[in-house]
């Protein structure tokens, strides 16, 4: 033994510094890390944001286009053709963020089990929790705060191009108005992010599941169990339970969260009815948190007895 | 006080049992090899210290059961599970600012200064960097951590000799104090035979031998016995006998230098040779060599 044995009893001496660090600091960690590894996770949506920018700055040049939606007689339409660009690009965003999240769930838990990293993070005094939430709160909420900005950026940009060109053409002053009204607000938009990823948490946790628990084709092993059984259900009884199931879980909370369908449901312009107290009261949603909660649980302890593949 | 303390451990995967009742004790300071052959239960035995996977019996490692207080034991544990488990999507710096995020006993300036003597360069990716540097690069994060336990599972499978040698010659020098204990698992057992203050085996397991480095050379001796006694030699129970070209030698256990000194050269065992008498040449029925 040695001389110094007197300042360490098997638990930690004091001359070492701070013996552990808070929580969220591991989270954080955590988070910054996937991001490091997972580069398509801010990649993609950009890409996207760059491809959908460059069509629309390009498109908005087109003086008859704006000549026709001017010549519109129904304002209400007129109001709609003005604000498609905004909806196309925002939405384009939005399901590329939706992609991006079920890939990087399905690999979340898979890659790092192939590559038997896992034996090199299992080294570190981070938990098999701080993990799991950390791989989770990519899609839940890096992913929709980077969304929001993203779309934020390119409908703010869009909008300059637009207006810059309006004017010029000599166009403007009967546009101007609706032009600056077919912009969602900040918030209205942050909340929709926000209340989609609620909205999809549990397809998230599941795909999270499903990529600690396979060993190979994770993404068959995902969808197989609602795919196969929507199918023969359309074959059989020739109804489609499953499958209106499944649309409501992947699409549902727009209705869920906008209210009874509407002219413009699908339009930005729906955002400003967006009510976020009455959305969080509905069932629907409170479920697909219970589900998703399991489902984390039931991923933090596969990964506490899960080896390398 | 001992930082490892194993009563009867048993870990059993279905019918096959790859622990069978283990009863291991390790003091701080110590640097213990842990030889076997494959699937003597070695790695099983390293998960369940590193509290990766659960077991029967009892176990404290740092006076904690590493099965349910895992989180709090690895600050003060570092491993090396295996070569090459890196993320190779990583780059050094990356690893190095991310292990200084979530280990608060991370030196980051010192795992640098390792990494200068090296030819690792930080913006690296570890699949840029060959086998050998990725182990150093593991190494250095081992390194700088300020941890009680260090548990090494082959750390040198794969590598050249030099970069073994530079291993363990790094780890002695740059790391390895009194207040801190290695626990190792390897095949390459003649370069650690100098580095080890312990020695166990383990063979299907169970430990079939368990002995201090001193009372190693002090027990074990190695005969190169002259054909003319050869039968003296047998008379005095020999643990293994071999035969290497035309000449035959002896492995004895606790039996008189002096008259082993009458047979033949007698010098100290390899680590290795003894292994081979001891699981080898017997077949390992267990405590063969007890």
């Amino acid at each position: 033994m040695s001389s110094s044995s007197d300042a360490v009893a098997g638990r930690p001496a004091e001359r070492y510094g701070p013996t552990a660090f808070s929580w969220t600091r591991l989270l954080e960690w955590s988070v910054r890390r996937e991001i490091w590894e997972n580069r398509s996770i801010y990649a993609a949506p950009l890409a996207v944001a760059a491809l959908v920018l460059f069509i629309m700055v390009v498109s908005s040049g087109n003086l008859s286009h704006w000549r026709r939606v001017l010549l519109q007689p129904d304002p209400v339409r007129r109001q709609a053709a003005l604000e498609q660009p905004y909806d196309i690009a925002a939405m384009m965003i939005f399901f590329t963020v939706l992609f991006v999240g079920i890939f990087y769930c399905l690999d979340a838990l898979h890659g790092e089990r192939r590559d038997r990293s896992i034996l090199f993070w299992k080294s570190l005094p981070v938990s098999d929790t701080t993990t799991v939430i950390s791989k989770a709160l990519v899609p839940l909420l890096v992913l929709p705060l980077l969304s929001f900005a993203i779309i934020l950026g390119i409908q703010t940009i869009l909008w300059l191009v637009r207006g810059a060109v309006l004017m010029g053409s000599g166009l403007g002053p009967s546009v101007a108005g609706p032009q600056v009204r077919s912009v969602p607000s900040p918030p209205a938009l942050l909340l929709a992010v926000l209340v989609t990823a609620l909205w999809h948490a549990p397809l998230y946790a599941w795909l999270l599941l499903v990529s600690g628990w396979a060993k190979r084709a994770a993404f068959l092993w995902a969808f197989l169990p609602f795919f196969v059984p929507s199918a023969l259900e359309r074959g059989a009884f020739h109804t489609s339970f499953i499958g209106s199931f499944l649309r409501y879980r992947f699409l549902g909370w727009w209705g869920e969260a906008l209210g009874p369908r509407g002219q413009d449901r699908y339009g930005l312009q729906a955002l400003t009815r967006l009510r976020p107290v009455e959305f969080l009261g509905r069932p629907g949603m409170w479920i697909g948190l219970a589900l998703a909660a399991a489902f984390l649980a039931a991923a933090v302890r596969l990964r506490r007895y899960r080896e390398p593949i | 006080m001992a930082i490892l303390e194993a009563r009867g451990l048993r870990k059993a995967y279905g019918e096959t049992v790859a622990l069978d009742g283990v009863d291991l004790r390790v003091e701080e300071g110590r640097i213990l090899g842990l030889i076997g052959p494959n699937g003597a239960g070695k790695t099983t035995a390293l998960n369940a210290i590193l509290g990766l996977t659960p077991y029967e019996g009892q176990l404290q490692v740092l006076g904690r059961d590493p099965w349910t207080e895992r989180g709090l034991l690895l600050r003060e544990v570092s491993f090396i599970a295996d070569v090459a488990v890196l993320p190779r999507w990583i780059r050094v710096s990356q690893a190095l600012r991310y292990v200084e995020g979530v280990h608060p006993r991370f030196d980051r300036a010192k795992a640098e200064g390792f990494l200068a003597k090296t030819s690792i360069r930080p913006a690296s990716k570890v699949r840029e960097l060959s086998k050998g540097m990725v182990a150093q690069l593991h190494l250095a994060l081992v390194m700088a951590t300020d941890a009680k336990l260090l548990v090494l599972d082959e750390p040198t499978l794969g590598l050249d000799i030099l970069f073994r040698k530079q291993f363990y010659d790094s780890l002695l020098n740059d790391y390895f104090d009194r207040s801190r204990t290695i626990l190792v698992t390897t095949h390459q057992v003649e370069e650690i035979q100098d580095v080890l203050t312990d020695l166990v085996f383990l063979h299907r397991g169970r430990i079939v031998l368990s002995c201090g480095m001193e009372e190693f050379e002090s027990r074990y001796a190695e005969v190169m016995v002259n054909p003319e006694n050869l039968a003296a030699a047998r008379a005095l129970a020999p643990i293994h006998e071999r035969h290497v070209f035309g000449r035959s030698i002896f492995l004895f256990d606790r039996a008189d230098r002096a008259q082993l000194a009458a047979l033949g050269d007698v010098r100290t065992p390899s680590i290795a040779d003894l292994f081979v008498a001891v699981i080898g040449g017997s077949n390992g029925a267990p405590g063969a060599a007890r």
